[in-house]
């Protein structure tokens, strides 16, 4: 599918997403939306996104981001789909872990580094640090203790 | 043994009794006497000729530890052949790469089980101060010695061999001063 | 830290921790095996022992720093974490690194790539109990760190890319102790062959033992030399080519079987591969500039980007996300260990704990560049 043809698929299916012309297609979709759209991605033999390859967090001061970087096989096409979580107290969305199952390890660290629970998934626990400490990417993290500023 | 002068009457607590009532000067000679002096040298040469290494290596610097126990910086020349995964069997623990918050309580854990006399080597910069870990991180230990006493320090991002090996007879020095039977001091 | 205190259920289950501190785990991980017996029910592994938070550190730092905590990400492909690093760099500002650079950066990183399989290989005697792959896996790549030496400065963590191309020059000695390396590598590598490779016992231990679909491996996205014995071809050298791979010619290896005598037939393919890679370069190297002009504060433009690297382990990525100041906003290193790690409880169900040994051998982790 070119690019023209991927923004009419994903604005069939959530017509108020915004879409940047980046070095890849980046849709940028709400959160709560971000499961049924991904799962569609996924299993529709058109677009067939079945490589996810990278699933990070980036968070905006006033939003979350969870960008999913995804790469289909047979056609060959490449697409990156932003959910946007607005809610910085209590940030959650739906986990993609039966989508992919690299998503279960990926989403493991979000939520370690982040805070940003993944509702449905299989088994959430910290993996990096312990439930004592914050949540250290943020950008608000202050540590007075360990953290030297340069 | 240096030029101390070994003297018979200054053996034990009796001698000195014998030596209130002798007419003339008694002159305390550091060292001790000449068979604890010896057994602590025979003592000495076998601990520091035999250091047995724990398997304990996290990051960068145990690729070159594991270079030094190779073929062509060898350290079992030195003695250190055996190499033991388990800390009741080793001697020294050679830490080798950074050590974080969550790794903390586990280092000292395997340096408790390790039995007398142990000897703890940290290499690397990440062991000596955080090294290159060191501005605006949250999770790592700023210096091993938080955390266990260290004999040896070697420098480097990883440091050569060869400055391991230097680090590895620079402890075997130390270990030739220590005194384990008279308890005195002795110098080099 | 819990203490887990082992309790036999009543199926017989059992739970034991392997690790922190293991002789075969390559690093620091912890993995929790329910066993039943000496069969293997389920893994669950435990990171954060080395956690060393790159990923924060490199908010703090400029654009040109950033790039050498990354060697101590998975110090045996530093060079190839770096070059990625500098590329991530270079595509935000639009960098052309002159040729000279690209033909370099190509050699040192199949270098790196030998040094390192060199490495696994050693380890993966070792760990299986034999003692001399060990002595000889070292033995060439102590050559190859001389090398890097005599022109890096370091033999591990080389710090040798810069946004824009290379630090220095390389030595005039570099291609005459390349080429008597190869020569003597092709003469060691039947060695490597008669000892492991056509060994019976290495067969029984190896064939068989941690299978691993094809669709799983998708699924998990596994990348590099496990997914390679899995029929999936995914080097990003082919499909991606950066830096001038599009010129050289090789083949890449794959395999059908699955299991982890594949994984280890990949391998050694891949080191004759990187030879033949080496061979093509090192007596057409470009004369010219071996860095572009950039200036001393180095500004990215607001915006995103995403560059990739075929390192000894997989896929490297990095996700650099900036907003125009003079210090990266987000990076994310998408490291190619820890999505093959979360495919070891799916390869290890149903064997027995000795052929879990054999699995994280033939994995080839790296666990500072999964924890980062």
């Amino acid at each position: 599918m070119t690019t023209e043809e991927l923004k009419q698929f994903i604005s069939l299916q959530v017509p108020e997403t915004v879409f940047e012309e980046a070095q890849f297609l980046n849709a940028i979709v709400d959160g709560s939306k971000a499961h049924a759209v991904l799962k569609t991605l996924r299993e529709h033999p058109e677009t067939d996104f079945d490589y996810l390859f990278c699933e990070s967090g980036v968070d905006w001061k006033e939003f979350f981001y969870v960008v999913y970087h995804m790469v289909s096989r047979r056609h060959k096409h490449t697409l990156v789909l932003k959910a946007k979580i607005s809610d910085r107290v209590n940030p959650q969305i739906e986990s993609a872990a039966y989508i992919w199952k690299t998503a279960e390890m990926h989403e493991l660290e979000i939520f370690d580094l982040f805070g940003i629970k993944f509702i449905n998934h299989p088994h959430l626990r910290r993996l990096f640090l312990d439930d004592t400490w914050g949540f250290p990417l943020r950008k608000d993290y202050v540590d007075e203790t360990n953290i030297v500023s340069l | 043994m240096g030029d101390e002068i070994k003297n018979i009457s200054n053996l034990s607590a009796s001698g000195k009794a014998a030596a209130a009532g002798f007419p003339g000067e008694v002159h305390e000679t550091p060292g001790g006497g000449i068979i604890t002096s010896k057994l602590d040298d025979l003592i000495d040469w076998a601990r520091s000729n035999s250091l047995w290494p724990l398997v304990f290596g996290t990051s960068c610097c145990a690729i070159e530890m594991m270079s030094t126990a190779s073929a062509k910086y060898d350290w079992s020349r030195f003695g250190f052949e055996v190499a033991r995964a388990t800390p009741r069997q080793a001697d020294v623990i050679v830490c080798a790469g950074t050590i974080v918050y969550k790794m903390a309580p586990v280092l000292k854990r395997l340096y408790d089980q390790m039995a007398d006399p142990k000897y703890v080597i940290a290499m690397g910069a990440c062991t000596i101060s955080g090294g290159p870990f060191f501005y605006n991180t949250y999770s790592v230990v700023k210096g091993i010695d938080h955390i266990v006493p260290v004999d040896v320090y070697v420098p480097g991002c990883p440091p050569r061999p060869e400055a391991l090996i230097h680090a590895l007879l620079e402890l075997q020095n130390k270990i030739r001063t220590e005194t384990p039977i008279s308890g005195k001091k002795k110098s080099a | 830290m819990e203490i887990d205190q082992p309790a036999i259920t009543d199926t017989g289950d059992f739970v034991i921790n392997m690790g922190p501190q293991h002789p075969s785990t390559h690093g620091v991980l912890h993995l929790k095996v329910t066993l039943n017996g000496e069969t293997i029910k389920n893994i669950e592994p435990h990171l954060g022992y080395i956690h060393r938070s790159i990923e924060k550190m490199s908010e703090a730092a400029s654009y040109r720093n950033f790039i050498y905590l990354t060697s101590r990400m998975d110090y045996l492909s530093a060079h190839m974490n770096n070059q990625a690093c500098a590329m991530a760099v270079e595509k935000g500002l639009q960098l052309e690194i002159p040729p000279r650079a690209k033909v370099i950066r190509m050699l040192m990183s199949e270098l790196t790539r030998l040094a390192s399989h060199q490495l696994w290989w050693a380890a993966l005697g070792l760990d299986l109990g034999a003692i001399t792959p060990y002595f000889l896996g070292f033995r060439d790549r102590e050559e190859i760190l001389d090398i890097f030496e005599e022109t890096c400065g370091a033999r591990l963590t080389m710090n040798f890319n810069v946004p824009g191309g290379l630090m220095y020059d390389i030595h005039p000695n570099f291609a005459g102790r390349v080429k008597t390396f190869l020569k003597n590598f092709r003469d060691h590598l039947p060695e490597y062959h008669q000892l492991l490779t056509g060994n019976i016992i290495f067969e029984e231990r190896t064939k068989g033992v941690g299978i691993l679909t094809p669709e799983d491996a998708v699924s998990f996205g596994c990348t590099g030399a496990v997914a390679r014995a899995s029929g999936i071809s995914c080097d990003v050298r082919k499909w991606y080519p950066y830096d001038g791979y599009e010129t050289v010619q090789f083949e890449e290896p794959i395999e059908t079987g699955c299991d982890c005598y594949s994984r280890y037939s990949v391998r050694i393919k891949e080191m004759e591969q990187s030879v033949k890679i080496i061979e093509q370069l090192i007596d057409n190297i470009p004369e010219g500039e071996f860095q572009a002009k950039t200036k001393v504060v180095l500004k990215v433009p607001k915006g995103e980007y995403y560059v990739r690297v075929e390192t000894a382990r997989g896929e490297l990525g990095v996700y650099l996300v900036s907003d125009g100041s003079s210090n990266p906003y987000r990076i994310k290193y998408r490291s190619p260990g820890f999505s093959n790690l979360s495919a070891l409880n799916t390869m290890a169900k149903g064997n027995k704990i000795g052929d879990l040994v054999a699995i994280m051998a033939t994995l080839d982790l790296v666990i500072p560049d999964i924890d980062r």
